[in-house]
Protein backbone atom coordinates (compact mmCIF):
# COMPACT_ATOMS: atom_id res chain seq x y z
CA UNK A 1 0.00 0.00 0.00
CA UNK A 2 3.12 2.79 0.96
CA UNK A 3 5.03 1.22 -1.85
CA UNK A 4 1.86 2.32 -4.08
CA UNK A 5 1.29 5.99 -2.85
CA UNK A 6 4.96 6.51 -3.32
CA UNK A 7 5.22 5.04 -6.46
CA UNK A 8 2.27 7.63 -7.43
CA UNK A 9 4.20 10.48 -5.74
CA UNK A 10 7.45 9.88 -6.78
CA UNK A 11 6.17 9.48 -10.59
CA UNK A 12 4.68 12.47 -10.32
CA UNK A 13 7.08 14.73 -8.86
CA UNK A 14 9.46 12.99 -11.68
CA UNK A 15 7.25 14.05 -14.38
CA UNK A 16 7.04 17.86 -12.98
CA UNK A 17 10.81 17.78 -12.43
CA UNK A 18 11.10 17.29 -16.22
CA UNK A 19 8.58 19.40 -17.25
CA UNK A 20 9.08 22.47 -15.21
CA UNK A 21 7.39 25.29 -17.12
CA UNK A 22 4.25 23.63 -15.98
CA UNK A 23 4.22 24.69 -12.74
CA UNK A 24 6.31 27.76 -13.52
CA UNK A 25 3.29 29.27 -15.10
CA UNK A 26 1.21 28.58 -12.48
CA UNK A 27 3.62 30.87 -9.78
CA UNK A 28 4.11 33.32 -12.03
CA UNK A 29 0.35 33.53 -12.51
CA UNK A 30 -0.08 33.71 -8.60
CA UNK A 31 2.98 36.41 -8.42
CA UNK A 32 1.27 38.43 -11.58
CA UNK A 33 -2.43 38.43 -10.05
CA UNK A 34 -1.30 39.63 -6.93
CA UNK A 35 1.00 42.30 -8.30
CA UNK A 36 -1.69 44.06 -10.22
CA UNK A 37 -4.00 45.09 -7.48
CA UNK A 38 -1.14 47.59 -5.97
CA UNK A 39 -1.29 48.40 -9.94
CA UNK A 40 -4.77 48.65 -9.76
CA UNK A 41 -5.98 50.43 -6.70
CA UNK A 42 -2.78 52.90 -5.67
CA UNK A 43 0.08 52.48 -3.69
CA UNK A 44 -0.92 53.79 -0.16
CA UNK A 45 0.97 51.31 2.49
CA UNK A 46 -2.33 51.51 5.45
CA UNK A 47 -5.01 50.14 1.91
CA UNK A 48 -2.40 47.47 1.08
CA UNK A 49 -1.93 46.10 4.33
CA UNK A 50 -5.77 46.37 4.50
CA UNK A 51 -6.35 44.12 1.27
CA UNK A 52 -2.75 42.36 1.40
CA UNK A 53 -4.44 39.27 2.98
CA UNK A 54 -7.40 38.99 0.95
CA UNK A 55 -5.89 38.99 -2.33
CA UNK A 56 -3.14 36.93 -1.83
CA UNK A 57 -5.54 34.25 -1.06
CA UNK A 58 -7.63 35.15 -3.88
CA UNK A 59 -4.20 34.43 -6.13
CA UNK A 60 -2.97 31.61 -4.69
CA UNK A 61 -6.91 29.91 -4.76
CA UNK A 62 -6.71 30.76 -8.77
CA UNK A 63 -3.11 29.70 -9.23
CA UNK A 64 -3.96 26.29 -7.87
CA UNK A 65 -7.27 26.37 -10.46
CA UNK A 66 -4.66 26.87 -13.21
CA UNK A 67 -2.99 23.44 -12.79
CA UNK A 68 -5.90 21.72 -11.86
CA UNK A 69 -7.16 20.60 -14.90
CA UNK A 70 -4.86 18.94 -15.67
CA UNK A 71 -4.55 16.60 -12.72
CA UNK A 72 -5.62 13.96 -14.67
CA UNK A 73 -6.09 15.20 -17.89
CA UNK A 74 -2.63 14.06 -19.17
CA UNK A 75 -2.76 10.48 -17.42
CA UNK A 76 -5.71 10.34 -19.14
CA UNK A 77 -4.25 10.72 -22.30
CA UNK A 78 -1.94 8.69 -22.49
CA UNK A 79 -4.12 5.62 -21.21
CA UNK A 80 -1.97 5.40 -18.10
CA UNK A 81 -4.94 6.46 -15.56
CA UNK A 82 -6.59 3.56 -16.43
CA UNK A 83 -3.45 1.44 -16.26
CA UNK A 84 -3.56 3.04 -12.88
CA UNK A 85 -7.31 2.61 -12.11
CA UNK A 86 -7.13 -1.33 -12.79
CA UNK A 87 -4.15 -1.25 -9.97
CA UNK A 88 -5.40 -4.00 -6.82
CA UNK A 89 -4.54 -0.97 -4.74
CA UNK A 90 -8.17 0.85 -4.03
CA UNK A 91 -8.54 4.17 -6.47
CA UNK A 92 -8.87 6.53 -3.25
CA UNK A 93 -5.09 5.86 -2.91
CA UNK A 94 -4.75 6.76 -5.97
CA UNK A 95 -6.22 9.77 -5.40
CA UNK A 96 -4.72 10.87 -2.49
CA UNK A 97 -1.28 10.33 -4.08
CA UNK A 98 -1.99 13.06 -6.94
CA UNK A 99 -3.16 15.34 -4.98
CA UNK A 100 -0.25 15.29 -2.03
CA UNK A 101 1.98 15.36 -5.36
CA UNK A 102 0.18 18.46 -6.57
CA UNK A 103 -0.09 20.07 -2.80
CA UNK A 104 4.04 19.61 -3.07
CA UNK A 105 4.24 20.66 -6.59
CA UNK A 106 1.92 23.54 -6.16
CA UNK A 107 1.33 24.34 -2.76
CA UNK A 108 4.82 24.49 -1.33
CA UNK A 109 6.22 26.91 -4.14
CA UNK A 110 3.17 28.98 -2.85
CA UNK A 111 4.32 29.00 0.69
CA UNK A 112 7.84 29.86 -0.22
CA UNK A 113 6.75 32.68 -2.72
CA UNK A 114 4.03 33.99 -0.36
CA UNK A 115 6.03 35.78 2.76
CA UNK A 116 7.78 38.13 -0.33
CA UNK A 117 4.54 39.31 -1.46
CA UNK A 118 3.31 40.02 1.75
CA UNK A 119 5.98 42.49 2.01
CA UNK A 120 5.40 44.11 -1.92
CA UNK A 121 1.72 44.70 0.38
CA UNK A 122 3.11 46.18 4.13
CA UNK A 123 2.39 43.14 5.95
CA UNK A 124 3.62 43.15 9.50
CA UNK A 125 5.88 40.59 10.34
CA UNK A 126 3.51 38.70 12.21
CA UNK A 127 1.04 39.05 10.02
CA UNK A 128 3.30 37.42 6.88
CA UNK A 129 3.73 34.35 9.97
CA UNK A 130 0.19 33.95 10.22
CA UNK A 131 -0.53 33.74 6.08
CA UNK A 132 1.83 31.22 5.79
CA UNK A 133 0.22 29.19 8.84
CA UNK A 134 -2.89 29.52 7.31
CA UNK A 135 -1.45 28.96 3.28
CA UNK A 136 0.15 26.17 5.08
CA UNK A 137 -2.74 24.83 6.24
CA UNK A 138 -5.49 26.04 3.57
CA UNK A 139 -2.97 24.87 0.18
CA UNK A 140 -4.19 21.03 1.15
CA UNK A 141 -7.39 22.00 1.09
CA UNK A 142 -7.61 23.53 -2.63
CA UNK A 143 -5.77 20.26 -4.18
CA UNK A 144 -7.91 17.85 -2.03
CA UNK A 145 -11.08 19.77 -3.33
CA UNK A 146 -9.49 20.23 -6.40
CA UNK A 147 -9.03 17.00 -7.16
CA UNK A 148 -12.95 16.28 -7.06
CA UNK A 149 -13.70 18.86 -9.63
CA UNK A 150 -10.56 17.52 -12.03
CA UNK A 151 -12.07 14.39 -11.82
CA UNK A 152 -15.81 15.17 -12.73
CA UNK A 153 -14.55 17.54 -15.61
CA UNK A 154 -12.24 14.72 -17.06
CA UNK A 155 -12.74 14.35 -20.87
CA UNK A 156 -15.08 17.08 -21.05
CA UNK A 157 -14.87 19.53 -23.50
CA UNK A 158 -14.44 22.47 -22.00
CA UNK A 159 -13.40 21.04 -18.56
CA UNK A 160 -11.28 23.61 -17.29
CA UNK A 161 -13.82 26.41 -17.36
CA UNK A 162 -16.67 23.80 -15.50
CA UNK A 163 -13.78 23.02 -13.21
CA UNK A 164 -13.62 26.66 -12.11
CA UNK A 165 -17.44 27.07 -12.27
CA UNK A 166 -17.61 23.54 -10.10
CA UNK A 167 -14.66 24.27 -7.49
CA UNK A 168 -14.51 28.11 -6.29
CA UNK A 169 -17.77 27.96 -4.56
CA UNK A 170 -15.91 24.87 -2.62
CA UNK A 171 -13.07 26.75 -2.34
CA UNK A 172 -15.01 30.13 -0.35
CA UNK A 173 -14.55 28.26 3.33
CA UNK A 174 -11.00 28.07 3.06
CA UNK A 175 -10.76 31.19 1.63
CA UNK A 176 -12.84 33.15 4.45
CA UNK A 177 -11.21 31.77 7.07
CA UNK A 178 -7.69 32.05 5.30
CA UNK A 179 -7.46 35.64 5.04
CA UNK A 180 -9.76 36.35 7.99
CA UNK A 181 -6.95 34.77 10.37
CA UNK A 182 -4.53 37.29 8.63
CA UNK A 183 -7.24 40.13 9.33
CA UNK A 184 -7.85 38.96 12.78
CA UNK A 185 -4.06 39.13 13.64
CA UNK A 186 -3.95 42.62 12.11
CA UNK A 187 -6.88 43.98 13.82
CA UNK A 188 -5.86 42.44 16.92
CA UNK A 189 -8.79 39.95 17.86
CA UNK A 190 -6.35 37.13 17.05
CA UNK A 191 -6.08 34.39 14.63
CA UNK A 192 -6.62 30.99 16.63
CA UNK A 193 -10.36 30.89 15.74
CA UNK A 194 -9.89 31.08 12.16
CA UNK A 195 -6.70 28.68 12.09
CA UNK A 196 -8.55 25.95 14.11
CA UNK A 197 -11.61 25.82 11.44
CA UNK A 198 -9.21 26.19 8.49
CA UNK A 199 -7.55 22.86 10.02
CA UNK A 200 -11.04 21.20 10.91
CA UNK A 201 -11.92 22.21 7.09
CA UNK A 202 -8.74 20.58 6.14
CA UNK A 203 -9.20 17.75 8.19
CA UNK A 204 -12.31 17.10 6.62
CA UNK A 205 -11.16 17.14 2.80
CA UNK A 206 -8.55 15.16 3.52
CA UNK A 207 -10.93 12.36 5.04
CA UNK A 208 -13.82 12.82 2.28
CA UNK A 209 -12.60 14.30 -1.26
CA UNK A 210 -10.40 11.42 -1.98
CA UNK A 211 -13.43 8.91 -1.78
CA UNK A 212 -15.53 11.39 -3.72
CA UNK A 213 -12.94 11.40 -6.48
CA UNK A 214 -12.12 8.16 -6.81
CA UNK A 215 -15.88 7.41 -7.48
CA UNK A 216 -16.24 10.63 -9.90
CA UNK A 217 -13.11 8.83 -12.03
CA UNK A 218 -14.81 5.68 -11.97
CA UNK A 219 -17.71 7.29 -13.76
CA UNK A 220 -15.54 9.70 -16.08
CA UNK A 221 -13.65 6.54 -17.12
CA UNK A 222 -16.94 4.53 -18.60
CA UNK B 1 -7.85 -23.07 -5.26
CA UNK B 2 -10.42 -23.48 -7.54
CA UNK B 3 -9.78 -23.44 -10.84
CA UNK B 4 -9.01 -20.01 -12.89
CA UNK B 5 -11.87 -19.47 -15.01
CA UNK B 6 -13.33 -16.02 -16.83
CA UNK B 7 -17.14 -16.38 -17.31
CA UNK B 8 -19.29 -13.50 -18.71
CA UNK B 9 -23.16 -14.16 -18.31
CA UNK B 10 -25.80 -13.07 -20.28
CA UNK B 11 -23.92 -9.25 -20.68
CA UNK B 12 -25.19 -6.77 -22.61
CA UNK B 13 -23.41 -3.55 -23.84
CA UNK B 14 -25.02 0.09 -24.91
CA UNK B 15 -23.12 2.67 -25.90
CA UNK B 16 -25.27 5.79 -25.18
CA UNK B 17 -28.62 4.86 -27.01
CA UNK B 18 -27.54 1.91 -28.93
CA UNK B 19 -27.31 -1.26 -27.66
CA UNK B 20 -23.81 -3.36 -29.01
CA UNK B 21 -24.47 -6.82 -28.12
CA UNK B 22 -26.89 -8.89 -25.12
CA UNK B 23 -27.38 -12.02 -23.89
CA UNK B 24 -23.54 -12.79 -24.71
CA UNK B 25 -22.12 -16.17 -22.52
CA UNK B 26 -18.73 -17.49 -22.63
CA UNK B 27 -16.22 -19.09 -20.37
CA UNK B 28 -12.62 -19.39 -20.69
CA UNK B 29 -10.21 -21.80 -18.91
CA UNK B 30 -6.48 -21.42 -17.93
CA UNK B 31 -4.45 -22.20 -21.44
CA UNK B 32 -6.97 -20.49 -23.91
CA UNK B 33 -7.05 -17.85 -26.41
CA UNK B 34 -10.71 -15.60 -26.60
CA UNK B 35 -9.83 -13.66 -30.13
CA UNK B 36 -12.91 -11.51 -30.18
CA UNK B 37 -13.24 -10.76 -33.43
CA UNK B 38 -15.87 -8.10 -35.81
CA UNK B 39 -15.71 -5.34 -37.64
CA UNK B 40 -15.02 -1.52 -36.53
CA UNK B 41 -17.68 0.12 -33.99
CA UNK B 42 -19.38 -3.42 -33.11
CA UNK B 43 -18.55 -3.29 -29.62
CA UNK B 44 -15.05 -4.88 -29.26
CA UNK B 45 -13.06 -2.29 -27.18
CA UNK B 46 -16.66 -1.90 -25.16
CA UNK B 47 -16.73 -5.39 -24.50
CA UNK B 48 -12.54 -5.49 -23.11
CA UNK B 49 -13.18 -2.67 -21.15
CA UNK B 50 -16.71 -4.22 -19.31
CA UNK B 51 -14.41 -7.48 -18.97
CA UNK B 52 -11.47 -5.10 -17.14
CA UNK B 53 -14.13 -3.50 -15.01
CA UNK B 54 -13.35 0.12 -16.50
CA UNK B 55 -17.33 -0.02 -17.88
CA UNK B 56 -20.13 -1.31 -16.31
CA UNK B 57 -22.51 -3.51 -18.44
CA UNK B 58 -25.81 -2.75 -18.86
CA UNK B 59 -26.97 -6.45 -18.00
CA UNK B 60 -25.33 -9.58 -16.92
CA UNK B 61 -21.91 -9.77 -15.40
CA UNK B 62 -18.21 -10.76 -15.61
CA UNK B 63 -17.36 -13.13 -13.02
CA UNK B 64 -13.79 -14.29 -12.29
CA UNK B 65 -13.68 -18.10 -10.48
CA UNK B 66 -17.40 -17.68 -9.65
CA UNK B 67 -17.26 -14.27 -8.47
CA UNK B 68 -18.70 -11.29 -9.70
CA UNK B 69 -15.31 -9.03 -10.35
CA UNK B 70 -16.51 -5.92 -9.07
CA UNK B 71 -16.86 -7.94 -5.49
CA UNK B 72 -13.20 -9.20 -6.04
CA UNK B 73 -11.60 -6.63 -7.58
CA UNK B 74 -8.07 -6.60 -5.18
CA UNK B 75 -7.64 -10.52 -6.20
CA UNK B 76 -8.59 -9.92 -10.30
CA UNK B 77 -6.88 -6.65 -10.84
CA UNK B 78 -3.82 -8.38 -9.39
CA UNK B 79 -4.61 -11.04 -11.80
CA UNK B 80 -5.32 -9.40 -14.75
CA UNK B 81 -3.11 -6.94 -17.01
CA UNK B 82 -5.25 -4.93 -19.56
CA UNK B 83 -3.62 -3.07 -22.95
CA UNK B 84 -5.77 -0.63 -24.64
CA UNK B 85 -5.67 1.28 -27.61
CA UNK B 86 -3.53 3.84 -25.74
CA UNK B 87 -0.16 2.49 -24.24
CA UNK B 88 0.00 4.11 -20.79
CA UNK B 89 3.52 5.27 -21.44
CA UNK B 90 4.38 8.40 -20.55
CA UNK B 91 6.57 10.46 -22.87
CA UNK B 92 8.39 12.12 -20.52
CA UNK B 93 10.12 9.38 -18.39
CA UNK B 94 12.74 6.72 -19.97
CA UNK B 95 11.53 3.00 -20.17
CA UNK B 96 13.12 2.08 -17.38
CA UNK B 97 11.03 4.47 -15.11
CA UNK B 98 8.04 3.68 -16.97
CA UNK B 99 8.46 -0.04 -15.88
CA UNK B 100 9.46 0.99 -12.47
CA UNK B 101 6.37 3.08 -12.22
CA UNK B 102 4.03 0.21 -13.22
CA UNK B 103 5.91 -2.03 -10.56
CA UNK B 104 5.57 0.20 -7.81
CA UNK B 105 1.33 0.47 -9.08
CA UNK B 106 1.31 -3.20 -8.46
CA UNK B 107 2.96 -3.02 -5.17
CA UNK B 108 6.54 -4.92 -6.81
CA UNK B 109 9.82 -3.82 -5.79
CA UNK B 110 11.72 -2.66 -8.95
CA UNK B 111 14.27 -5.73 -10.75
CA UNK B 112 15.97 -3.74 -12.63
CA UNK B 113 17.83 -6.60 -14.27
CA UNK B 114 14.82 -7.70 -15.05
CA UNK B 115 13.64 -4.91 -16.57
CA UNK B 116 16.59 -4.30 -18.61
CA UNK B 117 16.69 -7.87 -19.92
CA UNK B 118 12.56 -8.19 -21.03
CA UNK B 119 13.50 -4.34 -22.53
CA UNK B 120 16.12 -6.22 -24.31
CA UNK B 121 14.14 -9.27 -25.43
CA UNK B 122 11.89 -6.83 -27.10
CA UNK B 123 14.79 -5.01 -28.77
CA UNK B 124 14.45 -1.88 -26.88
CA UNK B 125 18.36 -2.26 -26.29
CA UNK B 126 19.63 1.28 -27.13
CA UNK B 127 16.97 3.14 -26.11
CA UNK B 128 16.95 2.46 -22.15
CA UNK B 129 17.94 6.00 -21.23
CA UNK B 130 15.84 7.96 -23.61
CA UNK B 131 12.93 9.43 -23.02
CA UNK B 132 9.91 8.02 -24.88
CA UNK B 133 8.85 10.56 -26.07
CA UNK B 134 11.21 10.51 -28.61
CA UNK B 135 10.88 6.85 -29.39
CA UNK B 136 8.77 5.67 -32.65
CA UNK B 137 4.75 4.33 -32.24
CA UNK B 138 6.14 0.63 -32.78
CA UNK B 139 9.09 1.01 -29.82
CA UNK B 140 6.55 2.80 -27.36
CA UNK B 141 4.01 -0.19 -27.88
CA UNK B 142 7.10 -2.54 -27.16
CA UNK B 143 7.84 -0.56 -23.86
CA UNK B 144 3.82 -0.97 -23.09
CA UNK B 145 4.10 -4.89 -23.37
CA UNK B 146 7.71 -4.73 -21.32
CA UNK B 147 5.21 -3.78 -18.52
CA UNK B 148 2.90 -6.87 -19.69
CA UNK B 149 5.54 -8.83 -19.38
CA UNK B 150 6.73 -7.75 -15.92
CA UNK B 151 3.08 -7.76 -14.23
CA UNK B 152 3.19 -11.48 -14.28
CA UNK B 153 -0.83 -11.93 -14.72
CA UNK B 154 -2.54 -14.52 -15.36
CA UNK B 155 -4.97 -12.80 -17.71
CA UNK B 156 -4.28 -10.60 -20.33
CA UNK B 157 -6.78 -8.60 -21.79
CA UNK B 158 -5.06 -7.30 -25.13
CA UNK B 159 -7.02 -4.59 -27.51
CA UNK B 160 -5.31 -4.57 -30.92
CA UNK B 161 -2.05 -5.71 -29.23
CA UNK B 162 -0.17 -5.83 -33.19
CA UNK B 163 -0.84 -2.21 -33.86
CA UNK B 164 1.96 -0.23 -34.89
CA UNK B 165 4.85 -3.35 -34.61
CA UNK B 166 7.01 -4.79 -37.39
CA UNK B 167 7.14 -8.21 -38.56
CA UNK B 168 9.91 -9.21 -35.90
CA UNK B 169 7.56 -7.70 -33.46
CA UNK B 170 4.78 -9.62 -34.19
CA UNK B 171 6.47 -13.20 -34.63
CA UNK B 172 7.96 -12.35 -31.16
CA UNK B 173 4.20 -11.28 -29.79
CA UNK B 174 2.80 -14.87 -31.37
CA UNK B 175 5.78 -16.54 -29.34
CA UNK B 176 5.28 -14.50 -25.92
CA UNK B 177 1.49 -15.04 -26.31
CA UNK B 178 2.23 -19.28 -26.74
CA UNK B 179 4.48 -19.37 -24.26
CA UNK B 180 2.50 -17.29 -21.70
CA UNK B 181 -0.67 -19.81 -22.27
CA UNK B 182 1.54 -23.14 -22.09
CA UNK B 183 2.65 -21.76 -18.84
CA UNK B 184 -1.44 -21.72 -17.48
CA UNK B 185 -2.07 -17.94 -18.67
CA UNK B 186 -5.40 -16.86 -20.77
CA UNK B 187 -5.81 -14.47 -23.24
CA UNK B 188 -8.42 -12.43 -24.47
CA UNK B 189 -7.12 -10.16 -27.72
CA UNK B 190 -8.79 -8.15 -30.21
CA UNK B 191 -6.99 -7.99 -33.66
CA UNK B 192 -7.46 -7.42 -37.34
CA UNK B 193 -4.37 -8.70 -38.21
CA UNK B 194 -3.44 -12.49 -38.74
CA UNK B 195 -1.93 -14.30 -36.46
CA UNK B 196 0.25 -17.78 -36.53
CA UNK B 197 -1.91 -19.43 -33.60
CA UNK B 198 -0.51 -23.35 -34.18
CA UNK B 199 -0.65 -25.48 -31.12
CA UNK B 200 -3.37 -23.18 -29.10
CA UNK B 201 -6.47 -23.45 -28.12
CA UNK B 202 -8.61 -20.94 -29.65
CA UNK B 203 -11.83 -19.76 -29.07
CA UNK B 204 -13.20 -17.16 -31.16
CA UNK B 205 -16.29 -14.42 -30.40
CA UNK B 206 -18.20 -12.72 -33.31
CA UNK B 207 -19.05 -8.97 -31.45
CA UNK B 208 -22.24 -7.27 -33.57
CA UNK B 209 -23.74 -8.66 -36.59
CA UNK B 210 -21.21 -7.84 -39.40
CA UNK B 211 -19.56 -10.89 -40.38
CA UNK B 212 -15.71 -10.62 -41.23
CA UNK B 213 -13.76 -13.02 -43.56
CA UNK B 214 -11.68 -15.88 -41.49
CA UNK B 215 -8.23 -13.73 -40.33
CA UNK B 216 -6.15 -17.17 -39.46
Amino acid sequence: MHRFLLAVLRRDLTLAARRRGDWLIAQFFFVMVASLFPLGIGPEPEMLARIGPGVLWVAATLASLLSLSRLFADDHHDGSLEHMVLSPEPTVLLVLGKSIAHWLIYGIPVLLIAPVLGIQFNLSWEAIWILEISLLLGTPILSLLGSVGAALTLGLRGGGVLLTLLILPLYVPALIFGAGAVDGVMMGTGAEAHLSLLGAFMMLSLMISPWIAAAALRVSLE
Amino acid sequence: MPDLILSVHDLACARGERLLFKGMNFSLKAGALLLVQGGNGQGKTSLLRLLTGLARPEAGEVRWCGEQIGRVSEVYHAAMCYLGHANGVKDDLDPLENLRFSDGLHGRAFDRSRAVATLEQLGLTRCLDLPCRVLSFGQRRRVALAALLLAGATLWILDEPLTGLDVHAVALMEGLIREHLKSGGMVVATTHQALNLEGISVQRLLVGNVAIPELV
